[in-house]
């Protein structure tokens, strides 16, 4: 028992949703769309309650003195054709259109969320159910279905709002189900699991708290069909005879649309004024759940930069007087930022200085966040939206790149500086074969023929090891593997013979075997083409394999620069010395690189 | 590529199966009731042992179900209790005005929408906005008072399209365009609503994609990354949502078909369920269930030739 108590009182979860829903409901009602919706329903609500004392006449009242009189002290909307209230009987319409709907609401979030937890937590045979389950109920349109019951059960309008519930419980059983699906393998949910707690409990603890917000939203969406849906039966003649709806008053304004316009209007005005208001306030809420995440993003990402700031200082840069090649890129003094809902730039990489000669071989080396693929992303011009070069100097052989843009810098990539990305699978479009993907490029950057670029391209995929290029060229990308897959982007690299490559993590996502052959062919590629790399990584064994210098890179900006064997032979940052210790803790693969400068040394 | 047609055609047949066993199974359940809803308040027993024996209600539930079925798969839905026609005659005489009415609506709906929704997520700004107000308003006016709107503006008070009436295209295409045009406005107003703003979720998916941003270092221009790959992409999403659309429409048209005088289908099911004649009712419930798994399976099969991957899961 306190074993549980310790768990569940560490859990942060639960403790902080619940502070975010009561500020939640604050930022809605503060918001002037949350207030017009809020305001809509505590009416309705209250009308529907007291609708009773509301009335000024008894709305079944048949006054033959007032037959479709028109608005007027006595009558505020008029009279329809029996000479009946119209506003006293919108008031009492409300009563039943309200309760019917909020019934079929209930019923399909207590369908829907019960089975979507069930076949979310415990997959297997209740997944295939509940899958089952709703494309039978998606097989035949909602209305159509109510017909077909109408027939047999006669008209009543709880009865038909009680089926259409359960036809609209799908809507709650997938939102359910795509939550707890995701939430059920979260390391909290272990966490209790192992901690002994029932299932059951674990449900309704930690689930239902991440649930509760998507149901209430989602709820305001179904209402509002409910109201659309019973309207249009209570038209069609479906409705109970003895009640008095919006949906039949329409059914009725619409008989003397012709003569009496007004009468279809006012149950028109009040459907549509009730359903926008719950759209509005599902949009509002939903908005402002997304806001409130972000807010907080936003928030730690600030308080970083503003941290580092206070403990910037120099990079140290090791002298290089044998460096050999002529000057390809000079990145100098680079600051990149992304702009604020506040109208202010978030920093994300500040005065970072590097330059590459032609031919040579740089390592970028920083953890994750340093800020060394948003560098590489200014240097090929495709930093993500609100991400911006505020200041310093981005030259490509003798091309300020922060002076071209559009179809210029276009020529510039793929021609002159390619790319390789990360993560192999996500980075070929999955609707090509491998091939025409090649082609394309040949064709586009070479402005070769058709035929040439498939020769090119069978070419280059054996250069780059594929065991059978012609098979590769007609696969597409899920029917290669992620080594594979990372080949043929280098082929695609190296495709139009850039002068420079900039290879973000190229090894990463791959597995450690795969990892040794891909690094091994770069090398062997770059020796034969003489291309220049910059290679980001966070790996100092791979940096030790491949490159000639190095720029080591922290929280943004520059600590340490300098050749390869200086950076290892006399690391001054103590971030340098952290990194490179840090490979004598990763596997074999990256320790057994660690004795390749010295065999470069050698030569 | 056959496996997997195999495969859909398969799951097709299964749902149909279950639908209609489900359907007859309810309807006829409750078929005591309708007799005497049929034959009013002061049927006797006696005549309610009549109608049940001369519509074959008096056998066990498996026979009658049996007897149903090896009809249905024929073609032939039996003979109704209200109507002179057959079910399948009455059934496919109404059917081809609905199909024409909820397909041009999706049509409609599909063009307009990819349009408005391709534009506001590659271009935001103003019609960015349109677009998500479009959704806001088209989600929370139901197509009834829509068409309400159009007729008393468009037809009452500016006699410009007809109020009522229906006019086949291959009789007069100007007058089916005079009886066809608000109908499908009204119908497809709600559908061009949502799907526009799931259309522009789609692409601005795509647009996030690894491989968007690999393709534009190789050179390719936004353009082409964005026609020729985002949008192909974006398509297989689409393409269902625009599926679950259709099964919306078919709801849809019950109603707009009553407000415009349409003979179809969804007019013939209002008679029917009016009438309570479970033969036609079971006909109706049958012949829509079809028609929606037939319009998945195109949709599918769409899907797959556009995304490879598809063809897998």
């Amino acid at each position: 028992m306190s074993d549980q108590n310790t768990i569940t009182g560490n859990a942060p979860v639960a403790p902080r949703l619940a502070l975010r829903d009561r500020s939640l409901i604050l930022k809605v009602l503060t918001n002037p769309l949350g207030v017009f919706s809020a305001v809509t329903v505590t009416l309705f609500a209250f009308i529907a309650i007291f609708a009773d004392s509301l009335v000024r006449y008894d709305p079944g009242r048949i006054d033959y003195l007032a037959l479709n009189a028109p608005p007027s002290a006595e009558h505020w909307l008029g009279a329809d054709g029996l000479g009946r209230d119209i506003f006293d009987r919108l008031l009492i319409g409300t009563r039943f259109t309200l309760s019917g709907a909020l019934l079929a609401v209930l019923m399909a979030a207590i369908i829907g969320c019960t089975s979507g937890l069930l076949s979310g937590y415990f997959g297997g045979i209740w997944d295939t159910i509940g899958t089952w389950f709703t494309s039978v109920i998606q097989a035949l349109p909602g209305l159509v279905v109510l017909l077909a019951a109408a027939a047999i059960l006669g008209t009543n309008l709880y009865l038909a709002m009680f089926i259409f519930g359960f036809l609209l419980s799908p809507s709650f059983y997938r939102l359910t189900y795509v939550i707890v699906r995701g939430v059920r393998n979260e390391l909290y949910v272990d966490a209790a699991r192992v901690a002994g707690l029932s299932d059951l409990r674990i449900m309704l603890r930690h689930i239902l708290g991440v649930v509760r917000a998507p149901i209430i939203i989602q709820a305001g969406i179904i209402t509002s069909i409910a109201i659309a849906i019973q309207s249009g039966l209570q038209f069609l003649g479906f409705g109970d005879v003895e009640s008095i709806t919006w949906g039949s008053m329409l059914s009725e304004g619409f008989k003397v649309l012709t003569v009496e316009p007004l009468q279809l209007l006012w149950p028109s005005l009040l459907i549509a004024w009730v359903m926008i208001a719950l759209i509005v306030f599902a949009n509002t809420l939903r908005d402002e759940l997304e806001r409130v995440g972000a807010r907080v993003r936003r928030a730690t990402r600030k308080s970083m930069t503003d941290h580092v700031k206070a403990e910037a200082e120099d990079a140290i840069v090791h002298p290089e007087p044998d460096r050999q090649g002529e000057l390809l890129l000079d990145v100098d003094q680079l600051e990149i930022g992304y702009l604020q809902a506040t109208g202010k730039y978030n920093v994300v990489v500040h005065n970072t200085t590097l330059t590459i000669n032609k031919g040579e071989v740089v390592g970028l080396v920083g953890e994750s966040g340093s800020g060394k693929t948003q560098t590489a992303l200014a240097i090929l011009g495709l930093l993500p939206a609100g991400g911006t070069i505020l200041d310093g100097r981005l030259v490509f052989d003798g091309i300020d790149l922060r002076n071209i843009r559009g179809k210029d810098y276009d020529k510039l990539r793929g021609a002159r500086i390619s790319y390789i990305p990360q993560e192999p699978m996500s980075n070929l479009d999955p609707n090509y074969t491998v091939g025409s993907q090649l082609i394309e490029r040949l064709r586009v950057v070479m402005g070769m023929s058709k035929s040439d670029a498939k020769t090119r391209a069978l070419q280059l995929l054996d250069k780059v090891g594929m065991p059978n290029p012609e098979k590769t060229f007609s696969s597409y990308p899920h029917e290669i593997s992620g080594g594979q897959a990372q080949r043929v982007l280098i082929a695609a690299a190296l495709s139009c013979e850039p002068d420079l490559i900039i290879a973000d993590e190229p090894t990463t996502a791959l597995d450690v075997t795969i990892q040794a052959e891909i690094l091994e062919l770069l090398r062997d590629l770059q020796k034969e083409t003489g291309v220049a790399i910059l290679l980001v990584t966070h790996n100092f064994g791979v940096v030790a394999d491949l490159c000639d210098r190095v720029v080591v890179m922290q929280y943004g900006r520059v600590v340490e620069s300098g050749a390869i064997l200086d950076i290892f032979d006399n690391p001054q940052h103590p971030y340098t010395r952290e990194l490179l210790g840090a490979i004598l803790d990763e596997n074999g693969a990256a320790r057994g690189a660690y004795v390749a400068p010295t065999a470069k040394a050698g030569k | 590529m056959t496996a997997f047609i195999a495969r859909r055609l398969a799951t097709g047949v299964l749902l149909l199966l279950t639908v209609c066993t489900i359907a007859f199974y309810l309807l006829y359940l409750g078929s005591d009731s309708v007799a005497h809803a049929i034959l009013g308040a002061e049927a006797t027993k006696a005549d309610i042992v009549r109608f049940n024996l001369s519509h074959g209600l008096d056998k066990p539930f498996i026979e009658q179900y049996w007897n149903w079925i090896t009809h249905a798969v024929r073609g032939d839905f039996g003979e109704p209790w209200t109507f002179t026609q057959s079910v399948t005659e009455a059934i496919t005489s109404r059917m081809g005005v609905t199909l024409i009415l909820a397909s041009t609506a999706l049509v409609f709906s599909a063009i307009v929408s990819v349009l408005l929704g391709v534009t506001a997520a590659l271009r935001g700004g103003w019609i960015d906005r349109v677009v998500q107000v479009l959704g806001l308003v088209g989600f929370a006016v139901p197509n009834f008072l829509l068409a309400f709107l159009l007729v008393a503006v468009l037809a009452v008070q500016h006699p410009i399209f007809n109020a009522v009436g229906w006019v086949p295209p291959s009789q007069d295409f100007g007058q089916f365009m005079k009886s066809a045009t608000l109908p499908v406005f009204a119908l497809a107003f709600a559908g061009i609503a949502s799907v526009s703003q799931q259309v522009r979720g789609a692409v601005k998916d795509t647009l996030q994609l690894d491989f968007v941003r690999t393709l534009r270092t190789g050179g390719l221009s936004h353009k082409r990354v964005v026609f020729k790959h985002a949008l192909r992409n974006a398509a297989a999403p689409a393409l269902s949502i625009l599926g679950l659309q259709f099964v919306g429409l078919l709801g849809g048209a019950v109603i707009i078909e009553q407000i415009f005088a349409i003979p179809g289908l969804g007019q013939f099911s209002v008679s029917a369920t009016a009438a309570k004649d479970l033969p036609a009712v079971m006909g109706i419930v049958t012949m829509t269930a079809l028609i929606v798994i037939v319009v998945n399976l195109i949709i599918d099969l769409l899907s797959a030739t556009l995304n490879p991957k598809v063809r897998l899961s």
